[in-house]
């Protein structure tokens, strides 16, 4: 950003988006009983893992993963699991959010690859946006996902149309395909023999720590998704360090090759809360 | 050539100091940043109790601003003893020598606290404690800065010093004042043994115009950036003329030029924290690396060297 002198001009400070924009939504749907997608009009050139910070004026601004930005239209995939997403959730067609974005790393893969993508719950939706992706790049894609019960399940029936995807489900209460976790699943077409270059997953941490476990054992590269709280989204508020590196997550990840997740001491462990004080899982 | 400086008795490798309430949450967030290049390193602001802080957005900018109203989260004093702890076991090394000193934040909102906190702190044994008497964005909860009025200042000043003997006391001015000469005078006049100019300016407020809404859900808070600094500049030219203590001078830096203007106006040390925003946290060793190769082209062989030279 330097002039040759330099100088710091300020046609060369291009600092990170970090004003939101409110955009219309277009479009909601309903994924399972729990979440909806929202379809804004806008795009934020967002890739698989990355995520944006979405603004309900006068009521709070949080970090959602990309569910899928095609150029024209960001989706947001949305559990409503608190009071902000009570309040996205009385939204309507035609009404605004802010959004600010995107931020963070994507997933890192080559052309032709034989991936496997694994969510636990809402991780299905960025996993989906990750498929298409890839499928564009020539790789082929085991899509498994996991649920407590059948009503929980995302993204199956949009994951089936996809050419070059195979989709694996497992629910804990047998309700639907598999009868276990989505890692009992994993280990179970990994011991019937299935070849992979590299597992992708997203999800709760302690789920993705036992895919990591699996991916060290078998010695297969793996990316995780660290969900960490986020206030600025670019590096500056610090309540997304993690320990023992004192990187921020937001800028560091929220995906990153699970060596260097299991590298930080807190990974499986503990996060921290919007004080900053630590939280077991 | 030597980038290094004293600063009250106080060791620093480099004069670039990370400003508090910039990633400065935990003890290994601190390490990061002194593995990027920092010379010292400023906690967040330290309270008693825990403080909840502001809902977001608490933090938004462009390429000509930056205005935040985090409003000071932090969880107490147990969780800053904890971290303090990780930090000076990984900065103090074998034979004694530190990587990079440790500078306490505390704040409060009354007087007493404020000594009651700075006092506890002080058992961490941090090599500076710089006391935040001037957050702008704390207004509706706290009442106008202490660091606005100049008996406040003084008597802040005052109970800190009273409770603190071992630790060098720094006082953050904020620059939203007539007189801030007179401010600093009192604040010098009371005990303490250095300031930090400045905290972040206004408070200023940015509407989106889609919705006629403030953005930041504080409604107002603290600016800061690059337009800022010729008004920092000015102030500490004004109060190295008038004040004997020495001056972390804060605002608007980005660059090695940027650090050494401020340090020629009077500044010891200089901190940085939107600069973090604009050029991310590797920052730190960049701008080093700029001061370095300026003093080196201009014949400076230590940096203390250009400290006050703009008053030659």
């Amino acid at each position: 950003m330097s002039c040759s002198k330099g100088h710091h001009c300020c046609q060369n400070l291009k600092p990170k988006n970090a004003m939101p924009e409110m955009v219309s939504i277009v479009d909601i749907k309903n994924e399972n009983p729990f979440v909806k997608t929202f379809t804004l009009d806008c795009s934020v050139d967002g890739q698989p893992g990355q995520f944006v910070m979405l603004w309900l004026p006068r009521v709070d601004e949080k970090p959602f993963s990309i569910a899928y930005d095609d150029g024209q239209n960001l989706e947001l995939s949305i559990a409503n699991v608190g009071t902000f997403t009570e309040q996205l959730f009385t939204k309507k067609p035609g009404d605004k959010v802010g959004i600010r974005g995107s931020y963070g790393k994507t997933f890192q893969y080559e052309d032709g690859e034989h991936l496997v993508v694994l969510g636990g719950g809402y991780g299905a939706a960025p996993l989906y946006f990750l498929a298409v992706e890839a499928v564009v790049r020539g790789c082929t894609v085991e899509f498994i996902i996991g649920a407590r019960s059948a009503e929980y399940l995302m993204f199956e029936e949009k994951a089936m149309q996809l050419k070059a995807v195979k989709v694996h489900v497992a629910t804990n209460d047998g309700s639907r395909g598999f009868t276990g976790t989505s890692v009992d699943l994993l280990n179970h077409l990994l011991n019937e023999g299935m070849k992979v270059d590299r597992i992708m997953t997203v999800g709760p941490e302690m789920m993705m720590k036992a895919v990591s476990d699996v991916a060290l054992v078998r010695d297969i590269a793996c990316q995780v998704s660290l969900e960490r709280y986020m206030k600025c989204g670019f590096g500056i508020c610090g309540q997304c360090v993690v320990d023992e590196s004192g990187m921020a997550v937001c800028m560091n990840g929220p995906v990153m090759d699970h060596k260097l997740a299991r590298a930080q001491a807190e990974f499986g462990k503990y996060h921290r809360d919007k004080v900053g004080r630590k939280k077991e899982w | 050539m030597n980038l290094a400086i004293i600063y009250n008795n106080v060791r620093f490798k480099n004069p670039l100091v990370l400003a508090s309430g910039i990633l400065g949450v935990t003890g290994n967030s601190l390490k990061h940043v002194v593995e990027n290049g920092a010379g010292g390193v400023t906690i967040k602001s330290i309270w008693l109790k825990e403080h909840i802080g502001h809902p977001n957005p608490t933090m938004i900018g462009n390429e000509h601003f930056f205005l935040n109203a985090v409003g000071l989260p932090d969880a107490g004093i147990e969780k800053a003893k904890e971290e303090i702890a990780t930090y000076l076991k990984w900065a103090i090394q074998e034979d004694g020598s530190v990587k990079a000193p440790l500078i306490a934040s505390v704040v409060a909102g009354k007087v007493d606290d404020f000594g009651e906190t700075a006092e506890q702190v002080a058992e961490l044994k941090p090599h500076l404690i710089e006391v935040n008497i001037s957050c702008p964005n704390v207004e509706d909860e706290l009442g106008k800065p202490f660091a606005c009025d100049f008996n406040q200042a003084a008597r802040v000043t005052r109970e800190v010093k009273k409770r603190v003997s071992k630790i060098p006391i720094i006082i953050k001015l904020s620059p939203n004042v007539s007189n801030i000469v007179e401010i600093a005078k009192s604040i010098e006049d009371a005990g303490a043994d250095g300031l930090t100019c400045f905290n972040t300016f206004g408070p200023g407020m940015c509407i989106d115009i889609e919705t006629a809404q403030p953005i930041l859900a504080n409604r107002v808070g603290g600016l800061s950036g690059p337009g800022l600094k010729p008004l920092v500049v000015k102030m500490i030219f004004d109060l190295y003329k008038a004040v004997k203590i020495p001056i972390i001078g804060t605002g608007g830096v980005l660059t090695g030029r940027d650090v050494i203007e401020l340090m020629m106006s009077g500044a010891t040390l200089v901190g940085m924290g939107t600069a973090v925003y604009y050029r991310g946290v590797e920052v730190f060793g960049k701008v080093a690396e700029e001061i370095r190769q300026w003093c080196e082209k201009n014949g400076v062989e230590d940096i203390s060297e250009v400290v006050g030279r703009a008053h030659q």
